[in-house]
């Protein structure tokens, strides 16, 4: 099945869910392992544009084949952006590439991820038909929450067609501090104090490199310095000129820290188990690992496939599950238990099966 | 009940906590949702995990309806007792199980009471961010069922938000931990799912939630307005303004009188609406933030401005504000609170569109509402102990919620659809995703066990009638928002 769709509009989008027997829908293919399935490739890349953008709303609604860069584009003209930061804006990655992968940017410290800011999903499920979950105000309890279960489901349970989020007001400045630890330990002693602290940090990452933490700040330009000047009191470090956090951030959103070819795997962790999982890892050769989102997530990138298993071994001894996002190793690795559930809800909403099960 | 499901219970349960006699139940039949009543065949008050599970594969062997029940403040009706069925009162299950102050997170069983989660973690400088007004009584597991809101949504989100990992039982008897205490997650956000299943899926046995930082500073201020119509425009200029808010909230006159008679709270003379807004943070921040926010409420025709001095006036704002509802109950002898979201920009013509509304149905109708995420909660005044009235007043509060989906909004920003608002999922869903909904619902639960006959248009209705205030509202110890 080599064949590839590319819809231009819903009904074509639907005839396509209807007409074919195995799909999967792709957007900029950033995260090319997550597409790496035997399936007909159904990119969404023409359906995209905003839909509705209300500023005073604090909402926006574009189609999920909409590329991240002219979101941010069209946000930032109005001061407002997407609070969780998305990755690979640069590098074609889509709305619903964002949505259906669930990574998330350095931001994701602040005000929280990509669950936590999706407000409403349109989608078609496996039988053909066009649905609706969730709403377009900011706040809404109604039905089931599917727009929040699409959000790392990669394709598995529709096709993703529209997608409103909930964004906020830009921070009138930002400010990027560099801190010195003398070791990982000591790194993950500065994420927890820092992200318990009255300072209210934007982002705290580790680059894959060295111990050093980066830490953003976001806010009133005066109040910032300010706040920087307490934090450069109580740890060692420095403040990075506008140009090189700009490289800094832009390293990290776009990935270009990582070897450039190889498995590529996002590791939920916690501030408390990074320090472990990078103790596992040393026997591993070549590994670099970024540390995200204050502590919780590792980013672990390998030079080739060859490292992958002893990788997956370390993964598994410390009971962490992950999701390859490149490379030509399994998708999910670790600690991956499945619930019968999942299958039941897979047969609810994609009975025969057109989508890819989660396990492919 | 045949004696069969009886002694299977009276198996899992000791006689003091497997309750049957009439007296008994009499607590259990209704919840927030007065105005409609169900006697349980019987209430199990499990104190472990392992007793609920129990019970819930017991009620799947037996095809037996079983409605999980917290404090039993669901203003929805989500805890309503279904006809035939058992109740499963969760709150002997109230153990703080864990706080971690590195992790920020707390493990709690789904009995624990809300406000008791920022309690325990106030010693380590954080907090418990969704404040429900009935957050003093109402529990974890009924936040989870129902995605529940409070005054801080806007910024920092609602329940689900906050929910990071959870186990729990299935109506199929499968037991599932989703979660863990990372912000970060691979797969699909089954956690996410689960919040606000409004008891549908199942019953939650464990919950792993969010702690965030208290913050360092708040600026708390109310301002008073010879109309609604300006107060809502100084929330407009404030939002325009890219500023964020940790709070704008709105009341009424008819709120502030009844404000002013239940708590005392005291309010500029002559103002129609009063505006309260809270700015949070590090010092340095507020302290730039509050000037910006001053000079927009210096233009806003304000007819007096009141910055909180201190912490004990911050806290008058909000006892006025967050009793505002059981406040409104001293002013008429019944009430009925709808809980409608409309895009913000319509709000003025939301409030207009509610007073028409109201007049021509001959009801008073009180506004308090989330300003800055256009969730409106009219409350619809009314005399229960006259015929026709409780009628009447459920068909203005159908016309609210029909209007607030008209533009755009929903019929629910936080407190379910639940028995109450079933008969409006249609206005706000298609047939076939309702039938979408209706295939989850049977994925977790093939039997149609769990809370049957809520959420879903067309079920059995049980016993509708005048039943008055809460006890607790009465009381003021709860309220309707």
């Amino acid at each position: 099945m080599k064949d590839s769709l590319a819809p231009a509009s819903i009904p074509e989008l639907v005839d396509a869910v209807r007409s074919f027997e195995r799909l999967l829908p792709v957007g900029g293919e950033t995260k090319p392992r997550l597409c790496a399935v035997n399936a007909t490739k159904l990119s969404m890349l023409k359906l995209r544009g905003t839909l509705e953008y209300e500023p005073s709303e604090f909402t926006f609604t574009a189609r999920a084949g909409t590329p991240l860069a002219e979101v941010v584009q069209t946000l930032a003209a109005c001061g407002q952006y997407l609070p969780f930061d998305p990755v690979f804006v640069d590098s074609g990655g889509t709305l619903g590439g964002a949505v259906a992968s669930n990574l998330n940017g350095p931001g994701r410290l602040r005000f929280g991820g990509i669950r936590d800011f999706i407000l409403g999903a349109r989608f078609v499920e496996g039988s053909g038909r066009l649905l609706g979950a969730g709403g377009k105000v900011v706040k809404n309890a109604a039905g089931f929450d599917l727009p929040k279960f699409f959000v790392g489901s990669v394709g598995r349970f529709g096709v993703l067609t529209e997608l409103t989020f909930k964004v906020f007001p830009a921070a009138a400045g930002t400010l990027t501090l560099k801190l010195a630890a003398k070791d990982m330990a000591a790194a993950a002693r500065i994420l927890i104090e820092a992200a318990r602290s009255r300072w209210e940090p934007d982002a705290l990452e580790i680059p894959a490199g060295d111990c050093s933490v980066l830490l953003r700040l976001a806010g009133p330009s005066a109040a910032i310095e300010q706040i920087a000047a307490d934090i450069l009191s109580r740890f060692p470090g420095e403040k990075l000129n506008s140009a090189d956090a700009d490289r800094a951030w832009s390293n990290i959103r776009e990935f270009h820290w990582t070897h450039s070819t190889g498995p590529l795997v996002k590791v939920p962790v916690t501030p408390l188990s990074f320090p472990d999982l990078l103790k596992a890892l040393e026997p591993v050769d070549r590994l670099r690992v970024h540390i995200s989102g204050g502590g919780n997530a590792a980013y672990v990138s390998m030079p080739s496939a060859e490292q992958f298993p002893l990788f997956n071994k370390a993964l598994a001894g410390l009971s962490l599950p992950g999701v390859s996002l490149r490379g030509e190793v399994p998708a999910w690795v670790g600690k991956q238990p499945r619930a019968q559930i999942a299958d039941a809800v897979k047969r609810a909403l994609d009975p025969q099966n057109r989508f890819p099960s989660l396990d492919e | 009940m045949s004696t069969d499901v009886l002694e299977g219970l009276a198996s899992i349960f000791p006689s003091d906590r497997l309750l049957i006699r009439a007296e008994q139940l009499a607590a259990y039949e209704s919840d927030a949702l007065t105005a409609f009543h169900e006697t349980p065949v019987a209430v199990v008050i499990p104190e472990n995990e392992d007793e609920v599970i129990r019970v819930v594969r017991f009620c799947h062997k037996h095809n037996l309806p079983f409605v999980a029940r917290g404090s039993g403040t669901s203003l929805s009706g989500g805890s309503l007792p279904v006809r035939g069925g058992i109740v499963v009162a969760l709150n002997r299950m109230n153990r703080i199980l864990n706080i971690d102050p590195d992790l920020r997170v707390a493990v709690v069983e789904p009995g624990v009471v809300n406000t008791q989660v920022s309690q325990a973690a106030a010693s380590h400088g954080l907090h418990y961010s969704p404040d429900p007004s009935s957050q003093t009584i109402c529990t974890i597991g009924g936040n989870v069922a129902f995605n529940s809101g409070g005054a801080h949504c806007l910024k920092y989100g609602m329940t689900s938000n906050h929910v990071l990992g959870l186990r729990a039982v299935l109506a199929s008897g499968e037991i599932v931990e989703w979660g863990s205490s990372s912000r970060e997650n691979v797969g699909p956000d089954w956690c996410g799912l689960f919040t606000g299943n409004e008891g549908l899926f199942g019953i939650v046995l464990q919950i792993t939630l969010q702690l965030l930082p208290r913050p360092e500073y708040y600026y708390t201020v109310l301002a008073g307005y010879a109309s609604l119509e300006l107060a809502g425009n100084a929330v407009s200029a404030i939002i325009g303004s890219g500023l964020l808010p940790g709070a704008i909230e709105i009341m009424d006159a008819l709120a502030l009188e009844a404000a002013k008679a239940s708590v005392h709270a005291e309010y500029p003379p002559g103002c129609e609406a009063v505006l309260i807004v809270e700015l949070e943070g590090p010092r340095e921040v507020v302290s730039i933030d509050c000037d910006r926010l001053s000079a927009i409420l210096e233009k806003s025709q304000a007819i007096e401005i009141r910055p909180a001095r201190d912490a004990v006036e911050r806290l008058a704002i909000w006892k006025g504000r967050k009793n505002a509802f059981s406040a409104v109950g001293r002013l008429s002898p019944d009430f009925i609170v709808q809980d409608g979201v409309v895009p913000r920009r319509f709000l003025g013509e939301a409030l207009r569109r509610v007073g028409e509304m109201s007049r021509k149905a001959g009801l008073r109708c009180a506004n308090v509402f989330h300003a800055g995420d256009g969730n409106l909660h009219p409350l619809v005044l009314f005399d229960g102990g006259e015929p026709g009235m409780l009628e009447r007043a459920e068909a203005l509060a159908g016309e609210i919620l029909r209007m607030c989906v008209q533009m755009g909004g929903s019929i629910t920003g936080e407190h379910g659809i639940g028995m109450e608002k079933r008969e409006f999922l249609g206005e706000m869903f298609t047939a076939e995703e309702i039938d979408c909904f209706q295939r989850l619902r049977a994925a977790f639960d093939p039997l149609g066990i769990a809370n049957p006959g809520k959420m879903f248009p067309g079920a059995d209705a049980p016993a509708l009638k005048h039943r008055g205030l809460h006890p607790l509202e009465k009381s003021g110890q709860i309220s309707r928002e």
